[in-house]
């Protein structure tokens, strides 16, 4: 085995882009948070952008390499030390056979990753590596990493270490300003149901997870006596249980629910779902589905130019 | 600001986000909605817009009056999409959901340990427990969709006699294949999960195995009938298995 967990860190799973094709079958796709962060970090290494890596989650993991691997970082700050050095982030970096890569604190986000070159070698089960923690499936034993677990680095060719230009990190920024689009129940809240999501903030609560985000902060009202047949959910939907408090609901979601879904996250913000931390505020602000799609396009157009 | 198409009597096309669209037939739980949805289900499963791994259309979302339809908008604009699901519902042929129908025969052993709230949905019922099990085995459900975890089926066709309340307090474990009731509806558990429903038997059929080609035994639009077995021929199945 090449790679041994020392330490797991708070939260550790290994995972991909997700498990798509199988909703039909109660299964969602899980994959990484960040998926943005998860892609970055594989270009960089030359891999394939669906390659799996640790999606490590406020702590991060402690890590010994028994053979020479070159790995890289990405994600949220994290702060990372190999022997006595500060390990970069989203640059790419040799370790040799016996390095210890210690991850501390997880910063200014939720979710840090951290990739090798040639990716992990692990049996996909329908079609990718991602670990569904709530099904038990995928990843590793289909569970959250532990101290003492085992990984092999696939002997894949690479196409190269690449770089990232300084200007495309800007991109990357945070962001506290969710843009969302209605959703199918939008018009249950009514016009000042709108407007009160959208003047916040929303407070992160503590029991969000891969699952869902809790929010906290004005309640939303629902019309009395509504009621709605189980339909199938929307990655990013803001579905709105009878407390008013809304949840958005996030790639470990189950595929399925009767809660009325008053908005939904755009794509191209889902990253930065994935970066919010307890007691983080938000705001969300709604726009159209053309402008969501152009964001999204944008970041398209990012990533394809992000390299040197 | 929202994109809501009324299409024909009782079908509305909705952007549930900026990248699902939402096919509505209706607001009710039914036999005949349920049909529509898994018809337009298996069309665009057949379609060239779900067949490959680059294909626009990442996953489908049946329920029971609904579809929701998760796909690439960058491989596919959302209006094309919606064109498409027009053409598709326009030109289908509605008989052939009814013949695209598998028929499944799930053996289950009711009772004792397997069981546990076989007499409690008596007690409830009004009925001895060999009657709950022959009424329970003696229709055939239709599988209108699968959902919540993986492989759990959401099924019709319940008789309204045998209907009970769920648990108060939900079991943080039941066994994979257990068989119950929750309300007004009858179901089972293909993993091991946390849930409510009054449990009557277990079936001793593996019905979800994520490493297998099929993983899920249960298909959206199935007919399902439960065959009572004996605790003797659920252990040797189990060790068959």
């Amino acid at each position: 085995m090449d790679l041994r967990i020392i330490n797991p860190g708070l939260m550790t799973t290994i995972q991909d882009l997700g498990r798509y094709g199988y909703a039909h079958l109660g299964v969602t796709p899980a994959g990484a948070a960040d998926a943005l962060a998860l892609r970055v970090a594989n270009l960089l290494l030359g891999n394939r952008e669906n390659a799996a890596a640790l999606e490590m989650t406020l702590l991060g993991a402690t890590v010994e390499f028994q053979r020479a691997a070159i790995v890289v970082l990405t994600g949220a700050q994290v702060d990372c030390r190999l022997g006595n050095a500060r390990a970069p982030m989203w640059r790419a970096f040799p370790v040799l056979p016996g390095a210890v890569l210690k991850c501390g604190a997880i910063t200014g986000g939720a979710r840090a990753y951290l990739a090798v070159q040639g990716g992990f070698e692990l049996k996909a089960v329908m079609g990718s590596v991602a670990t569904l923690g709530s099904a038990h499936f995928g990843g590793l034993e289909g569970r959250t990493l532990k101290a003492g677990d085992r990984l092999a680095v696939s002997h894949v060719v690479s196409s190269g270490v690449r770089r990232i230009s300084r200007d495309a990190l800007v991109y990357l920024a945070p962001r506290r300003e969710l843009r969302i689009t209605p959703g199918p129940q939008a018009s249950w809240f009514g016009s000042e149901g709108l407007q009160l999501l959208q003047r916040g903030p929303y407070a992160v609560s503590g029991d969000s997870d891969r699952r869902g985000i809790r929010l906290r902060g004005e309640a939303l009202t629902l019309p009395p006596k509504s009621q709605l047949v189980t339909e199938g959910i929307s990655l990013g939907a803001m579905q709105v249980p009878p407390d008013g408090q809304p949840i958005i609901l996030f790639v470990d979601q189950q595929t399925t629910g009767g809660y009325p879904k008053v908005a939904n996250v755009i794509a191209a913000d889902l990253r930065h779902v994935a970066q919010l931390r307890p007691r983080d505020e938000v705001h969300f602000r709604m726009v159209t589905v053309e402008e969501a799609l152009e964001l999204l396009r944008e970041q398209e157009e990012w990533l394809q130019k992000a390299f040197d | 600001m929202r994109s809501e198409v009324q299409v024909s009597e009782g079908m509305r096309v909705i952007d549930a986000s900026d990248s699902s669209i939402l096919v509505v037939f209706g607001d009710e739980i039914s036999r005949e909605l349920n049909r529509r949805v898994i018809q337009l289900f298996h069309d665009l499963q057949k379609s060239d817009l779900q067949k490959s791994a680059g294909s626009p259309i990442r996953n489908l979302h049946p329920a029971y009056a609904s579809l929701l339809i998760d796909f690439n908008p960058l491989l596919l604009p959302p209006a094309e999409l919606r064109t498409r699901i027009l053409e598709l519902t326009e030109q289908s042929n509605t008989t052939s959901a009814d013949t695209a129908r598998r028929a499944i025969e799930i053996p289950v052993c009711y009772g004792g340990e397997l069981g546990p709230d076989l007499p409690d949905v008596a007690q409830h019922t009004g009925f001895s427990p060999e009657e709950v099990i022959a009424r329970h085995s003696s229709v055939e459900y239709t599988v209108y969709f699968i959902g919540f975890s993986p492989g759990f089926p959401y099924m019709g066709g319940l008789p309204e006699s045998l209907a009970t309340p769920r648990l108060e307090t939900p079991r943080t474990s039941v066994p994979a294949g257990s068989v119950g009731i929750g309300g007004s509806q009858t179901g089972l558990y293909p993993m091991q999960w946390s849930g409510g429903w009054r449990l009557l038997g277990r079936t001793p059929m593996l019905m979800f195995d994520p490493e297998a080609n099929q993983p899920s035994r249960l298909q959206p639009g199935d007919l399902v009938k439960f065959m009572p077995i004996t605790r003797e021929s659920f252990d040797a199945m189990v060790a068959g298995r």
